[in-house]
Parts: structure tokens; sequence; C-alpha cells
């Protein structure tokens, strides 16, 4: 700051040095504004509710001053050559070109100062890489596009869509306070455990990421990563996906929820009752309109990105299930499709198997594609076929 | 680069040479020619061409980003937007002009007659512009262009259609054109240097070229390695990145990266040449550290190679393997640290002046300098593993390729304009363009910086509120930046109809390499006989 002061002085002489001065007030300024803003969110870090994203946050400011200090410094200089070494102030050149003890010092100094940066990115880094004795184990899998969250030990699990309706997507609404940060079931953890994440993907590679906990993990289909967090403080988490996986990437959010102990506690139970109430009685008989109802549900959370709530899919990439005649054919090649997924030439393709849904919730999500746009069968597809069917 | 004395004898009958030999004339001069100054035309006019599609593509992007919601393309051409922006600006622009600039003024540099392989010199340029059809064709078959980063990372690469077949052939295709200019561009400076002229006394240009050059050899078949196992696994039923056949999808990230690494050296270091002949050239003193750049510029490509993984430290990399390339990635500082100084120390008590080309290179020393300290926060993996895949990178991606390697280019165009069209360009024009360049990428890519630090991952068509501001001002450098390169072309143009003073053979006092002791514009053959550098 002190050289943009200095220079502005001459500026009111000079209009080059009008210029150089503007430079270097802007540069002085806009190094300075991820430190002056600490208070501004969207200029800066979330704040933080793990140690590890304090530490990165702390690593961050320190590394960061450190190259502010050598920027001024470094740029200082070259400023001061410009103001003072120009052809126009008559400046005559020097025609020196090396010194063997100045080249040293340049070389050794950001050599030292790096181990100085070194030092504390290495504790953090060993910090980050203890998974051992966790209190809960979640495993998470990334899917085109939304999330599938299995609680290992308590052995229930269930997907997270986005539930930002499309219509503020395409701008017919205003757009809600969470805008692409929400969704219709979010992870939830207790408040001070140390939660251990096994990660995967199911389809290409994606990325779980919530910034308030520094945790980003890739999730590779095929092979299980770990990771973990102790959320410090209950609220609400959000973060997205932060690697390039198809045409819905940026609309797989993710949210956490870190509750009291009782309140883990309470949801926990809750869950569970949920769970065998719902349980998927494939016995039971539906008619035609309770299975569309149900099938509307369904095929909005799970199939839509691609198919398309018109039906018509994306030509070239995902297939109409308005008018196609597996939809129209027989059931029981289309339960099959459902159930195992497409695989074309020993490949799966993104049409994956889609076993992990209820017999309930498949039945439904068949019968209403099978009696949606211009698809009129009028065949109730009931669970225990898909039942049957999965044997 | 003082000991280069300006003993050469002009060649009194060069100009006769454009004359008699029975070349052809309109296009087919083009397609035919094998001269060195015609090629690396070809190279440059190529390379704008594609940075003018590629920036359309960045109009589209940040025409999208705007505001939050979708208002102008679909998610899935919004991720061809930003796969084809970046494969056509690294692939189609900026490495063809490091290239022209290679052509032209190597075998000026060092006082040999031309490229050593004038035939294969041809057939470099040529492969380009059907691998950029095969890129700019594959928007028009089902399924529409790659959608998958200019990374193409599989499975998703394997999901997409035949867009990525095209793309794959492309890159075979631009690969195999880098090999043979690099085998050129070794085999010119290894063998065609005017008698006395050692290779401690090449210009420093030269010295990055020849660096580079071994990089690209290096490099260019890894990445042909990694795209026909992509092609392979697309087609013929191999699982070289499919878990369920035995492969890995994330050893085609390091293969990948092997190749990804060095090649960001390849765009940066011939801008390095490039910058050590300017800065020298308008502080009218000898390049400061000669030996020391040299050094450096070698150790920047060794280490380039053992640095590939931090681009993958959230991919789950064993705890001893981030570690180490983490502090290979601290290292690349120090020589990173010393060429800046070198630069420093060469205005340092020189005698200064502010042309176009010089104020280019100002600007790309002090905005690359700003990339290199983000580059070395991201290397701290801690910090980096808040960053990857958001606009952090983004900014910092842009502050060393943009500021970098194309301010670079576009100070060197205005340093060496003169020589290649015989005008001088309008200082005047040149100036806006800078101060236009300038302003508005800072506006563009500065307020990037605080989109990652908040939290928006890069590669998304739309975006929560909270990242609305930071976008749309970001937009508004963007076609900023975009529309000044217009003044660019203005300037370009008015040279080649030397519209403006007629350019002496060497019109910048501080220069004192080869290009600037034969007439500008330089005749169509030169240092027939060669040099004698003493």
């Amino acid at each position: 700051m002190g050289h943009s002061n200095r220079s502005g002085g001459a500026a009111t002489r000079r209009p080059k040095a009008a210029i150089l001065a503007a430079i270097a007030a802007t540069v002085a300024l806009a190094a300075a504004a991820p430190g002056a803003a600490w208070a501004v969110p969207e200029w800066n870090f979330q704040p933080p509710v793990t140690t590890i994203a304090e530490q990165i946050i702390g690593l961050h400011e320190y590394i960061f001053w450190i190259c502010v200090v050598i920027f001024i410094g470094v740029f200082g200089v070259m400023f001061y050559s410009l103001y003072k070494h120009r052809k126009s102030v008559g400046h005559q050149a020097a025609q020196f070109h090396e010194n063997t003890v100045v080249e040293i010092v340049w070389t050794v100094v950001p050599f030292l100062i790096l181990l100085f940066m070194a030092y504390p990115a290495t504790k953090t880094i060993l910090a980050m890489h203890d998974t051992t004795a966790p209190d809960m184990t979640v495993k998470i899998t990334g899917y085109q596009w939304k999330w599938n969250y299995d609680y290992v030990q308590e052995g229930f699990g269930f997907y997270s869509n986005l539930s930002t309706p499309f219509a503020q997507i395409s701008n017919q609404e205003p757009k809600g306070e969470h805008y692409l940060l929400e969704v219709d079931n979010p992870l939830v953890v207790p408040v001070g455990a140390k939660v251990r994440l096994l990660i995967t993907a199911g389809d290409v590679v994606h990325s779980w990421w919530v910034p308030a906990f520094g945790v980003k993990q890739d999730a590779i289909p095929g092979f299980v990563r770990d990771s973990w967090f102790r959320a410090e403080k209950p609220g609400i988490y959000r973060g997205q996906c932060a690697e390039l996986c198809g045409k819905e990437h940026g609309f797989m959010p993710i949210v956490v929820e870190v509750k009291s102990k009782d309140d883990y506690a309470k949801w926990l139970d809750e869950r569970k009752k949920a769970l065998t109430v719902a349980a998927d009685d494939p016995a039971k008989v539906w008619n035609l309109k309770d299975l569309v109802a149900q099938g509307e549900k369904v095929f909005t959370a799970n199939c839509v990105a691609c198919h398309q709530a018109t039906g018509k899919g994306v030509p070239g990439a995902f297939p109409a299930l308005d008018g196609s005649k597996v939809v129209t054919g027989p059931k029981d090649a289309q339960i099959a499709t459902v159930l195992n997924g497409v695989v074309r030439d020993g490949k799966p393709t993104a049409m994956v198997s889609w076993k992990a849904l209820s017999d309930s919730d498949l039945a439904a999500v068949i019968t209403y594609t099978r009696n949606s746009w211009s698809n009129h069968t009028g065949e109730a597809i009931q669970p225990a076929e898909v039942k049957l069917a999965r044997k | 680069m003082s000991s280069v004395p300006h003993d050469h004898v002009a060649d009194g009958h060069a100009a006769h040479d454009d004359h008699g030999h029975g070349h052809p004339y309109g296009i087919m001069r083009w397609v035919t020619t094998t001269n060195h100054k015609d090629i690396g035309t070809l190279y440059l006019w190529f390379s704008f061409i594609m940075f003018i599609v590629g920036g359309c593509m960045a109009f589209t992007i940040r025409a999208e980003l705007f505001k939050p919601g979708l208002q102008i393309v679909d998610p899935e051409f919004f991720n061809s937007m930003t796969t084809l922006h970046g494969l056509i600006m690294i692939f189609g622009a900026i490495m063809p002009a490091a290239v022209g600039f290679a052509n032209w003024l190597i075998p000026l540099m060092i006082g040999a007659p031309d490229m050593a392989f004038a035939r294969m010199n041809n057939w470099s340029f040529w492969l380009l512009p059907p691998a950029a059809s095969l890129l700019i064709l594959s928007f028009f078959v089902p399924g529409g262009a790659a959608a998958g980063g200019w990374t193409l990372y599989p499975p998703l690469s394997v999901q997409a259609g035949m867009g990525m077949d095209l793309t794959i052939f492309a890159i075979h295709m631009m690969g195999a054109s880098s090999i043979m200019g690099s085998i050129n561009i070794i085999t010119t400076l290894l063998n065609l240097r005017a008698p006395g002229m050692t290779l401690m006394k090449m210009p420093m240009f030269c010295w990055t070229w020849l660096i580079t050059a071994y990089l690209l050899i290096a490099v260019m078949p890894v990445l042909a390695g990694a795209v026909t196992m992509l092609l392979t696994d697309r087609h013929f039923g191999t699982s070289f990145f499919n878990a369920a056949g035995g492969g890995d999808p994330v050893l085609f990230q390091h293969v990948f990266w092997f190749f990804g690494h060095p090649e960001v050296y390849i765009l940066i270091l011939p801008a390095f040449g490039i910058i050590s002949q300017i800065i020298p050239a308008f502080s009218r003193k000898p390049l400061f550290g000669y030996a020391s750049m040299v050094y450096a510029t070698s150790g920047i490509a060794i280490l380039s190679f053992i640095v590939w993984a931090h681009h993958m430290f959230t991919t789950g990399l064993p705890t001893a393997g981030i570690l180490f390339f983490m502090y290979a990635t601290m290292l690349i500082a120090v020589p990173t640290g010393v060429k800046v100084f070198n630069w420093l120390a060469t205005m340092w008590k020189g005698s200064i002046s502010l042309e176009a080309p010089m104020l280019f290179a100002i600007g790309f020393l002090f905005l690359f300098t700003l990339g290199g300290f983000t580059g070395l926060i991201l290397a701290i993996t801690p910090v980096d593993v808040q960053f990857q895949d958001t606009y952090y990178v983004v900014a910092h991606f842009h502050y060393v390729m943009v500021a970098g390697s194309l301010f670079a280019f576009f100070g060197g165009t205005y340093y060496w304009i003169p020589k290649w069209t015989g005008t001088m360009y309008d200082e005047k024009i040149g100036k806006i363009h800078f101060w236009a360049s300038f302003i508005f990428f800072n506006v563009t890519f500065f307020p990037m910086h605080f989109l990652g630090l908040a939290g928006m991952p890069r590669r998304i068509p739309d975006y929560a509120q909270q990242f609305a501001d930071w976008n749309m001002v970001a937009s508004v450098g963007a076609f900023g930046f975009g529309l000044s390169q217009l003044i660019f072309l203005y300037a370009v143009l008015k040279c080649i109809r030397h519209d403006g003073a007629k350019a002496p053979a060497k019109p910048w006092d501080g220069a004192d390499t080869l290009e600037w002791t034969v007439p500008s514009p330089a005749p169509y053959h030169t240092f027939e006989t060669p040099p004698v550098v003493r």
C-alpha cells in the first residue's frame, strides 16, 4: 500500500505515472480483498464446522499473506524500476548481466520459504487421512444425477435428489433461498460424531464435496474411497458434486443436516419405523390409478433427467419412452430392462440397473410409463410381478 | 545476448528471390509452400481463427452464466462448450501460435536458411485444419460434440456419442502434427545454427523452444495412448478404464496428466522465450542471468514430469503419494521464481521504454506471477481439496494461459510484426489493445477467485444465488475482453496492408538478435549464406 501512495503523489504531475499508480492501487486493493472481506460470505470460504476445514482456512490465510508480501515486494521493485529507470526520464542503461551471489540468494530463500509452507500443510494432510476409530459409517454412492446414502450399521439407505422445482431453473418461478442447493432427503448425522464415509459411484466419476466440512472426495465407480468428518455444530450444510458427471452435473447438490445427539436418535427411530410401515408389501394389489400416481413421483425422482417429463427423451442421447417399442411392448421385457439396465456390447449404458428401488416403486413407475403420454396399454403392473422377475 | 554481434552482411540479392522460381500463386502457394515464413504465417492465422472460434464458445459460456437459471443453452450443449473451448484454445490456438512464432523466428535467429525438414513442416501445418474440422464437425453428429470436459475422463467419455470419436481422431492428428513440428525444431536448432553460434549463445526464445520440443516429443505419444485406450474401451471391448472388466477409471487420469502437466509448460515455455527477447530489447540491457535462465527452464521441464498427480489430489491417493506430489509441485516455484527475478533484474537500471510489446511483457510478468502464486496455493494439498474443480482453478489457469501465454504472443506479434510485414504497427492502437485486454482480463478472471473461494464448482451451467454477482461481473469482462481482440485484428491488418510507417531493418534499438540484421519485411529467402557469429 505504501508503494501505491508514493506513485499516487506523482500521479498529479504526469499522466503516465497516473496510469502506473492506478495499476498499483488496483492490485494492492485486489490482493487485499479476500483478507479484508472476511465477513462477506460470497468472497471467501464458508464458515468451517470441522477442525479440518478450520485448519484449511488457516493454512490458506497463512500462505496467502506470505504470497501477498512477496508479490508486493517483487512488484514494488518492478514499479520502482519502471518509474526511475525509464528512457523518457533519461536513464542510461547499465550493462551488467549476472551476479552469482544474488542468483544464489534468490534460489535459496524461496526454497526456505517453501519449507515453512510445507510443514503445516503436511500436518493437516496427515490429520485428513486418519479415518480410524469412527463413531459411525455412511456409504455414499454417486449416480447420474443423485446421491445415495446408506447407513451401513442401521441397515437402511435412501436417495437424495435435487428438490428445486424445474420452474425455478427455467425462470418461470422466482428462485428460492437455497436454489440448486436443496434436496428431498438430506444426509443426517449427529453432532460431534466422527463419521466415516465410504464413497463410490454407480456410473461415472462424481465428487462428494461439503465446503464447510473441508471434505472433497471423488466417487470412483468400481472402487471405494474413504474420508471422514466430525461436525462440531448442528445446522444444515450445503455442497455440490465437484466432478463433471454429465448433463445434470450442476444439479446434484449435497445437503447434510447435523442434528444434536437426541434429535438424531429421534430421526433414526422415525426412519426405522417409517421403513417398516412403507416396507414394501409385494403381495399388495394396487389399482391402476394409484400405481400411476405413485409412478409419476418415482419417475420424477429417478427418470426425468434423461427421459424427460415429456417422455420424449433427448434425441441422440437418451431414448424416448413415449411410443417406445419396449414400453408399449410385452411387459416382462420392460420389467427386465428396468431391473437389469441396458448393457450394449458388454458395456453398461446410461440406463443402469434400478434393482435398488422397491418392488412397489418399480411396478408403479413401469405402470406410469405404460399409461402416460401417448402410451395407453391400460396395464397395471403389480409389485408381485416385479418381485418374481428379480429372481 | 550481447555476444551476438551485428556483423552479418545483408544479402543484397535477397529481394530478387521472391521471383523467378516458378512458385505457385494464390491458394496453391500456401498449400504447397515449404518456406518457413509462409508456414509461420499459416500457423499464426490458423491459431487466430481458432482463437476466435474458441472465444465464441467462451461467449456462449459467459452468456449462459450471466444470471442464475438456464437461459440460452441446455446443459449438455453447455458442457460441449466448456469441453471444446478448452480443446480448441489449447490445441488450436496456443500451441499453433507458439509453433508459428518458432517457424518464423528460429531460422532467422540462428542464421539458418529454413527449417531442417521443409516438406514435413508443410505437412505438420496442413494436418491441423482437418483436425479442427473434425472438432467443429462433431457438433453436427448424433449426440453432439464431446461434453466430458477437455480432460475426457472416463467413464463419462465412454458414455458419449460419436462426437467423442471425432475428438479422439482430432487429438491424434494434432498430436502427430506437434511431434513432427518438434522433430523439425530440434533438428533445426541442433544442426543449422550459423558458424560460431554455440548452444549457449542462442537467443533465449530458441532455448525455450528446444526444451518445449523435447517435452512435446515425450508426452504427445502418451496422450495419443490414453485416447486410443479410450477409443478401444468405447468400441472394441477392452476394459482399460472399466472397473467391471478389471480396469481403473483413475488410470486414465494418471496417464492423461502425465501428458497434461508437461503440456502446461509446453504452452508457457515459448511464451517465456518471447518475454526473454522483449524485456532486454525495451530495457536496452542484456538479459540478466542467461545461463541460469537456461538451467531454470530445464529444471521446470524436468520437474514437470513428476508433479502430475497434483491434478488428482481428491481421487484418493495414498498419503505418501500426496506428500510427494505436493513437495514436488511446490519445488517448481523455485526455478519459476528465478525466471521472474531474472526478468526484473534485466529491467533494473535499464533504459526502459513502454511500447506495446513491453507493455504486454510487463502485463505478462505481473499477471503470470499472480497466477503462479495461486498455483503455489493450489499445490498445498489441504487447500487444493477445497479448490479442486472450482472457479479458483479456472481463475488460476486463465491467469497463466491467457495473461501468460496469450499476452506474450500479443507482445511478440507487436515486437516482430515490423519484420514480418515491413510496416510498423500503430503504437496508439497497440497501447489501446493492451489496456483494454489488461483491464477486461482482470474484470473477467479476478472475480473467479472469489467464486472458487465461496465454493462454486466449475463446469456447471447454472449456479446458486450467492454466486450471481461475481458471475455477472465476469461475464461483462469476458465480452469486453473478447471484443478488445478486434483491436488487435485491426492493428495487424493495418500492418499487412502497409498502412503505417515503413519499418527499418531494426526498429528496436535494444534488440540484438540476428533477425534484425535482415531487411524488413524479411525477404522470402534469408541466410542462404550463413552469417558468422563471434
